[in-house]
């Protein structure tokens, strides 16, 4: 694009100002403010200028794309669904804690991982999986908030009941730590954070890597124990678990990567294509000119 | 004490009894009297008077000026109601109602109501700002002193302007301003009279001369308002400047007529006299001068009209959005409304919606997610948007006048952008094209042509003077003068405010030098023909001589005489008033040395036998009139010797020494320029007008000394009558002569008829051949004619002329009448050609118009030789094109032409196909141009006509309307604005041409000499024609580009917002929820992405002024619309869906199945969305100062800092979801930048290649920009125009070789204007060299034989024999095209209109 600051017109600014003795005219400021002369930068949309851009947008976006596609590629996976608190407040005259149909729906299914020590001896090794660190740090300490009090989490919920949907109450969603239960519970907490789409995923557990020696999981037979709490036949839904690495890029997703190369792509062939264009396009003009 | 009579009845005079229509009147009684009652109120004193009376008494408005439209209590009721006029106020604040709905709130209820609220609030802001500025200024006005009488202490006090009442007495002096409509009553000047300058009111800055009430000027005594017990009648209050009318009925019930002169205007100044007093009539609210401000217009522009439009579509896209989205959620609750899933969030009481109703209610919840598809911030912006255009529109220095101190301005605030989108200009003459500064050229005396030829040399000599020294200030004086008497004239153009007349007017006062007339030396100075002035002495010395003789006119030949007579006439007819320069603003007395004022007051007193005959009108009480003047008319009158202060006639002395002081030099103002042109005229002929008073004029000639004519009576200029006269009593030979001047079409005709011998009808005739002559050559033609009335006509005229004087009723009727029987069997004395010099830069403006493809209509009154001519010196005809000139008798005739000349037009149509290959450049110049007087065109006009008319004037290239009414013009306005949909501009500097700018699209007035009324009336005034160039080829054009740019980015930009919400629908079972907070879905138009459009739209530029200059044609886009039309608008809506597309699905697949939630999600699609209206906006600018570049990272700021602050302001505000830390975790998440980066540019890469692939302006501009940089000296942009020369001729062809010939040629009368004519001009081949419209050079076929002759055909016989073969260029076909279409539609189309317009059609 080129740059093109009107200097001239600043500096030829109209005639010198009013003679002098006249003191008062209504003679218009002679400002480049006020005479529309501002200097500009013009972004003429010619060959010279766009067809460089379109070719920087694809040398650009090209690689960045194809880096892109190849961390999501490094990224392994292993395969396997509200309002306010109304109409969910209130059960049987005690309050609902928590209340509200999102916290009703909340999963509760129980996934536990065992590895099979080897195809003979089925022995079940259970891989621990952490239950805290699942859910944003603010969530956990800035946003959710146990009732305070000193006593017990089921002392200070004693006077509620909860959710329909829920088997346990909201003090016993973790039997292992009691600083991740009643409303800073994780699982909570991340239920909480609602699903922008159908099609969704949710941190379910966190499995910690002991140290670089040892792999996380080592290749071999895993086992799944999946305690069935959550419907979704109902609506046809799908469950699936996933096991997966975690990038600085979140989950496994090819697109950004695809959708930087094709754009690129598109944006580079465009550019010949227009130069070529612009190349007849130019030559036959130049000639007209001259003609006329 | 005040009374408005509802009925009141007409007191009786004797013998007649007349009856007034109900409620037409007003009584004005003095407030020092006791309030009447129905006993001894002084009317009823009266016998014969039956005042009836109303019980109820009616409020006369005060002298309060309260322009504001709210009181402090009133205003929050008031202002909400007429801000709910607007509709889309009222839909905005329904859909925030419908969120307190709870079935279908999308948002929190008081979130939605906030936009509409804040907009309200910012029009409510601007209204109470708008309103307390205009109650400050009238507490300032409210608030200025004045002098009352007082009933309590009997003199005089000071009170507020505020506090004056209708009926009180009010003392001014000198430069005071006037605090409301006052009956002069009393005056300090001897005779009764009072200055007053009207600058303020409409801009003439000549002085005005008022008179005392008849009856009172006589007083003795100082006047005393205890004694004043008379009555005032007068019209209710109205707002015609130029008429008043009444009458005082005295204590014994004598009654005299009350006019104008008596009534000193709010807002003018008293001048020259030293106090005055008067009894208030109209105050406040009901002066002329607060009638007559009617503020600032409001026109609805024409961009708008097709915005509201697109507005309905939106409308209708909102619908079947929601439609569609009910019902896709009816479905959604079907399919799963058994299978109560998990997610299926029942109702309060435990059941679920019925699918049906579920559907309602989310049709009703979508509506109010996608309320931003109508744009609540437009209306709002494109106020702000053209205000701004507006005040760099009057701070355009391009547009200032140095001569005048004046600026543009702009007074309708929102049609900007109509200016870019003009098609038909419609202009006046004189005053408009031309500088109206008449410059007196030549004359003719009794048959006799004198030419002035060293008068049109010294001329030619101060034009090129003119030329060379352009830039160079005038001189001192009357640069300071101009500068003076234009601060006056500013006022009241502000809205209801006249505080800055006041403040003007105080100004000017200040400054001692206020001239007025800048005349610049050559309207002064005349070189006097050396014959005439020989013939003039020559008079003068006979008469001198021969002055006491019993008639010394008749020893005089006929032709002295006349020329006598001629001279006189030019001196007294007139309203001249004379000052002189060193005393400002004080009436000339030199000449009168002190004694005489004594004199005078001796001679004033009655006692005195011998009255000076100045004196003798005044004198006469109104019941004695008649039979006095009768007495004297039967006197022999004595010699004009006894004329007291004639003082050099006493002493014969030779020529020079008795002129007092060589030195003071006279000033002569004049309400019209050519009266002026005409007495400096006569004053280079040694007959000086020296003094003028109400009764009396005093001429000064070398040998004669002084004359002094009683002025008997002044009918004044109209232009019904076209003429006027003054009735004076001549001192030589005392008879009673009324001198006549006027258009030469009426004088001619009242002549004496042809009995009165040989020799009168041979000078008629020759005068006739000069005045075409002068017609020819452009001037503008005066005829002077005189007429002896005996005692007795006399006598009998005056009886009758006095009742229609005191007539209150149909004054100005009678008046008429009487002025018609006045004016009858004229002796012609002479004519006068007196040059209206075009206006700088006219030609040049009028063919840069033109190839912006306006067309060019001029409508005059003037005379169709002097229009013509005019028109060819401003390049508006063109010597190298064909003239039709439609000049019909009767209607039938005028039908008949039309048809003809339509037939004409065709013929020539069907020429062109072959042609047109061979030069293409020969371009519209080959169109015709038509030519139409006033009586034609009143029948063109005529219902049955006006198609034809209007048809063939489409043709034509420029039309020409002579003699034209102010109706006339306005009707034509009309026509065109109606019937050809055309976008019109009427220009006019005059009062006539106040009704054609009102009809308009655009009026522009010229802020000229001829008064303030066309600005009054204007949309826009400019104090020069060529002014309009720059206001329409640049700002027109910026203003509409800039404003259509800005409202289809309004709907691409809300299209494309809404869009991204719709497609979430379909992944949250259409239940109306949005992914983007509701915070930001409120407030992203209003306050993230608002700042940037406006400041394009403000400042952007597409093409530079210079390009837009150099290239007129670049106007056409406006005219055809192409930057808005419905198909820009249809792209737009096309774009926005596809960019909704890309922003919302690259950062769909980029975060699917992923374990984003909601606003995670949503905020980077609100980002995309800012930056890729940002990056759309940036493709649309044309011009990047720095204001944008800050307006945008503004914007970028904003919307991130209030991200931040709102996404850590509350962690528990909003349950369940509330977007706490959201902004704060994207900008730590690489995605979120990756697609930031890719989806605007993806969603913008289609636009960009296609404003790439299409976009004429921008090569053509950056081609003129390097051409411009390379030619810097002669800046052009094609080669075509570089071969223009740089000077345009402006001078008025000379002709005179063939017209004389062709006058010798004809019989007397044959010219008259009943002949067809069908010109092509003779001298094309001559002229082709000047004439240099930039054309290729033509081929042979304009030196074919019928071209070099005048072809004058009769009505009967016509244009076959016209061998004319003209080339229709592309865009004459174009309009042919159109001209179809236009006749599709009239009721009978003709047969001929309809082969054309096949014809037309076949090309395309």
């Amino acid at each position: 694009m080129a740059m093109n600051y009107n200097a001239k017109d600043e500096v030829d600014g109209g005639p010198p100002g009013a003679p002098g003795g006249t003191t008062k005219t209504r003679r218009p400021d002679n400002t480049a403010f006020k005479q529309q002369r501002l200097p500009a930068w013009q972004p003429f949309l010619t060959a010279g200028t766009v067809l460089p851009t379109f070719f920087i947008i694809g040398l650009i976006f090209i690689p960045i794309g194809i880096g892109i596609f190849v961390t999501s590629n490094n990224i392994r996976e292993i395969e396997n669904p509200s309002k306010e608190c109304e109409p969910y407040r209130r059960n049987e005259d005690k309050p609902i804690a928590p209340c509200g149909a999102i916290a009703n729906s909340m999963f509760n299914d129980t996934l536990e991982l065992f590895l099979v020590a080897n195809e003979s001896d089925p022995t079940l090794t259970l891989i621990p999986l952490k239950r805290k660190g699942i859910a944003w740090w603010t969530d956990k300490n800035v946003k959710f908030r146990n009732p305070p009090g000193t006593e017990s989490l089921k002392e200070r919920f004693k006077d509620t009941t909860n959710p329909v949907n829920w088997l346990k109450p909201v003090y016993e969603l973790d039997p292992e730590d009691e600083d991740n239960n009643g409303f800073i519970n994780e699982d909570f907490i991340v239920w909480m954070r609602t699903a922008a789409l159908p099609t969704f995923r949710k941190l379910y557990r966190l499995i910690e890597r002991k140290n670089d020696l040892h792999p996380t999981l080592p290749a071999g037979r895993y086992y799944l124990n999946i305690t069935y709490n959550y419907p979704v036949h109902s609506f046809d839904g799908r469950k699936r678990m996933i096991l997966s690495t975690v990038s600085w890029m979140g989950g496994k997703n090819p697109f950004l990567g695809i959708a930087y190369i094709t754009i690129g792509s598109i944006s580079f062939l465009l550019g010949v294509v227009l130069l070529v264009i612009n190349h007849k396009y130019r030559n036959s003009n130049n000639t007209a000119d001259i003609t006329i | 004490m005040q009374r408005e009579s509802e009925s009141t009845e007409e007191p009786e005079p004797p013998g007649r009894r007349r009856r007034r229509r109900e409620g037409r009147t007003r009584t004005v009684r003095s407030n020092l009297l006791p309030p009447p009652s129905a006993e001894d109120s002084v009317a009823g004193a009266t016998k014969g008077e039956r005042l009836q009376r109303l019980g109820c008494v009616q409020h006369v408005a005060d002298n309060r000026l309260k322009t504001t439209k709210y009181t402090l209590l009133s205003f929050l009721p008031k202002n909400l109601f007429e801000q709910f006029h607007r509709l889309a106020n009222v839909y905005f604040v329904f859909i925030a109602l419908l969120n307190f709905v709870p079935a279908v709130n999308a948002f929190q209820p008081g979130l939605a109501l906030a936009p509409v609220l804040f907009i309200l609030a910012v029009t409510a802001f601007k209204d109470l700002w708008e309103d307390y500025s205009r109650y400050r200024s009238d507490h300032e006005i409210n608030h200025l002193g004045c002098l009352v009488f007082s009933r309590e202490e009997k003199k005089y006090v000071n009170r507020f302007w505020k506090e004056i009442h209708v009926g009180d007495f009010v003392r001014l002096r000198c430069n005071e301003i006037i605090p409301a409509d006052i009956l002069l009553l009393s005056s300090s000047d001897p005779d009764g009279l009072c200055h007053i300058e009207t600058a303020n009111l409409d801009g003439e800055t000549n002085l005005k001369r008022r008179q005392v009430v008849r009856g009172f000027s006589e007083l003795v005594s100082e006047f005393n308002p205890l004694t004043f017990t008379s009555v005032i009648e007068c019209e209710k209050p109205n707002n015609d400047l130029t008429r008043f009318r009444g009458c005082i009925i005295h204590d014994n019930g004598k009654k005299a007529g009350l006019y104008k002169e008596n009534l000193l205007l709010r807002g003018c100044t008293i001048r020259n006299t030293e106090a005055v007093v008067g009894i208030v009539i109209y105050a406040g609210h009901e002066t002329k001068a607060l009638l007559n401000n009617s503020g600032p217009r409001y026109k609805r522009s024409q961009l708008e009209r097709q915005m509201n439009c697109d507005v309905l579509w939106c409308v209708l896209l909102l619908v079947c959005m929601s439609l569609f989205s009910a019902v896709g959620h009816g479905l959604w609750m079907q399919r799963y409304q058994d299978k109560k899933a998990l997610f299926d969030v029942p109702e309060s009481d435990g059941s679920s919606l019925s699918p049906v109703t579920a559907a309602v209610y989310s049709f009703l919840t979508m509506i109010i997610v996608l309320q931003v598809l109508i744009p609540i911030s437009l209306y709002v912006s494109i106020e702000i948007v053209k205000v701004c255009q507006v005040y760099f529109i009057n701070q355009d220095i391009e547009l200032y006048d140095e001569e005048t101190d004046s600026q543009l301005q702009c007074r309708a605030l929102n049609i900007t952008e109509d200016l870019g989108q003009i098609q038909y200009i419609f202009s006046d003459k004189t005053g408009t094209l031309t500088e109206n500064k008449m410059v007196f050229r030549r004359c003719t005396v009794s048959g006799i042509e004198y030419s002035h030829d060293a008068n049109a040399q010294r001329l030619a000599r101060y034009q090129e003077a003119d030329s060379e020294e352009e830039e160079v200030p005038r001189g001192g004086s009357s640069q300071r003068g101009s500068i003076g008497s234009h601060q006056s004239i500013r006022i009241l153009h502000r809205s209801q405010s006249t505080k800055s007349y006041c403040k003007k007017t105080l100004g000017s006062l200040l400054d001692p030098t206020h001239h007025v007339y800048p005349f610049s030396p050559q309207e002064k100075d005349i070189t006097p023909d050396p014959k005439l002035l020989e013939k003039v002495n020559e008079c003068d010395k006979y008469l001198a001589i021969s002055r006491h003789q019993e008639h010394p006119l008749a020893q005089l030949s006929p032709e002295l005489s006349d020329v006598f007579d001629f001279f006189i006439a030019l001196t007294i007819c007139n309203t001249v008033v004379v000052t002189s320069p060193d005393q400002p603003r004080q009436k000339a007395s030199h000449g009168v040395p002190p004694r005489a004022h004594d004199a005078l007051a001796l001679l004033r007193s009655p006692s005195v036998v011998s009255l000076p005959e100045g004196d003798f009108m005044s004198t006469l009480s109104n019941d004695s009139m008649l039979f006095r003047l009768e007495e004297r008319l039967g006197q022999p009158t004595p010699a004009i010797a006894s004329n007291g202060y004639s003082s050099p006639a006493d002493s014969w002395e030779p020529e020079y020494p008795q002129e007092p002081q060589p030195k003071q030099e006279l000033r002569f103002e004049a309400e019209s320029p050519d009266e002026a042109a005409l007495v400096y005229a006569a004053k280079a002929y040694n007959c000086a007008l020296v003094d003028r008073l109400h009764d009396q004029v005093s001429v000064e000639l070398p040998h004669l000394g002084r004359l002094t004519f009683e002025l008997l009576h002044t009918l004044g200029f109209d232009s019904i009558r076209k003429r006027m006269s003054v009735v004076i009593r001549h001192p030589l030979t005392d008879e009673i002569n009324v001198y006549t001047k006027g258009a030469d079409s009426v004088v001619m005709d009242l002549l004496l008829p042809c009995s009165s011998g040989q020799h009168q009808n041979k000078i008629r005739s020759k005068t006739q051949n000069y005045l075409n002559l002068y017609a020819m050559e452009g001037l503008r033609t005066l005829c002077i004619a005189k007429r002896v009335l005996s005692k007795e006509e006399y006598a009998c005229w005056l009886q009758s002329h006095l009742e229609a004087e005191s007539s209150v009723d149909n004054r100005e009727e009678l008046l008429f009448q009487s002025a018609i029987r006045l004016e009858t069997n004229l002796h012609l004395l002479g004519a006068t050609g007196i040059e209206d010099r075009l206006q700088d830069g006219v030609p040049e403006t009028i063919t840069k118009l033109r190839q912006a493809g306006l067309q060019i209509w001029v409508l005059t009154g003037d005379k169709q030789e002097t229009a013509i001519n005019i028109a060819y010196a401003c390049k508006l005809l063109d010597h190298d094109e064909e003239v039709i000139t439609l000049n019909a008798e009767s209607q039938e005739a005028c039908a008949a032409l039309l048809d003809q000349c339509l037939h004409h037009v065709q013929s020539r149509g069907s020429y062109t196909p072959e042609k047109t290959e061979s030069c293409v450049n020969v371009g519209f110049s080959s169109l015709p141009s038509l030519v139409i007087d006033g009586r034609s065109l009143a029948y063109a006009l005529d219902k049955n006509l006006e198609d034809k008319f209007l048809f063939l004037a489409k043709q034509c290239r420029s039309v020409l309307c002579c003699r034209s009414t102010p109706l006339q013009k306005s009707m034509v306005v009309k026509l065109v604005r109606s019937k050809l949909k055309a976008m019109t501009l009427a220009i006019g500097d005059g009062a006539n041409d106040v009704s054609m700018i009102q009809v308009a699209d655009v009026g522009v007035g010229i802020s000229g000499q001829e008064g303030m009324q066309a600005v009054m009336a204007s949309d826009f005034a400019v104090p020069r024609f060529r002014y309009l160039e720059r206001l329409l080829i640049v700002h027109g054009h910026w203003c509409y580009s800039r404003l259509a740019n800005m409202v289809l980015y309004f709907f691409y930009k809300n299209t494309m917002f809404v869009g991204l919400l719709f497609w979430f629908q379909f992944y949250c079972g259409f239940s109306a929820s949005a992914m983007i907070d509701q915070w930001y879905l409120i407030f992203f138009n209003l306050l993230f992405s608002s700042l940037p459009q406006l400041v394009t739209g403000v400042l952007d530029k597409n093409v530079p002024a210079h390009v837009l200059l150099l290239k007129p044609q670049l106007y056409k886009s406006g005219q055809n619309r192409e930057e808005y039309r419905p198909r820009a608008f249809w792209l737009n809506m096309v774009d926005a869906a596809f960019q909704s597309l890309i922003c919302f699905f690259i950062p769909y697949l980029a975060y699917y199945d992923s374990d984003v939630d909601m606003f995670t999600w949503g905020t980077p699609i609100t980002a995309i969305a800012l930056f890729t209206f940002l990056l759309h906006l940036g493709i649309e600018t044309k011009t990047w100062t720095w204001l944008n570049w800050t307006a945008c990272v503004f914007s970028i700021f904003l919307f991130f800092t209030v991200a931040l602050i709102y996404n850590a302001s509350c962690a528990t505000c909003y349950p369940p979801s509330n977007p706490y830390w959201t902004m704060q975790a994207l900008l730590g998440d690489p995605v979120f930048y990756l697609i930031c980066l890719i989806a605007p540019i993806t969603a913008l890469l289609p636009r960009w290649v296609l404003e790439f692939v299409s976009d004429p302006f921008e090569t053509l501009s950056k081609d003129c920009a390097s051409e411009a940089s390379q030619h810097t000296q002669q800046p052009s942009c094609s080669p075509k125009t570089n071969r223009e020369p740089s000077t345009v001729d402006i001078s008025v062809p000379l002709r005179e070789d063939t017209v004389l010939e062709d006058l010798g040629a004809q019989a007397p009368g044959s010219s008259r204007p009943d002949e067809a004519v069908l010109e092509a001009c003779p001298e094309n081949s001559k002229r082709k060299p000047t004439s240099s419209s930039q054309e290729a050079p033509l081929p042979s076929l304009f030196n074919l034989p019928s071209f070099s002759s005048l072809n004058w055909i009769s009505s009967l016989s016509l244009v076959s024999g016209l061998g004319s073969v003209l080339q229709l260029s592309r865009s004459s076909l174009q309009m042919d095209k159109q001209d179809g279409e236009f006749l599709s539609t009239p009721p009978q189309p003709d047969q001929d209109l309809h082969g054309l317009q096949g014809q037309a059609t076949d090309y395309f």
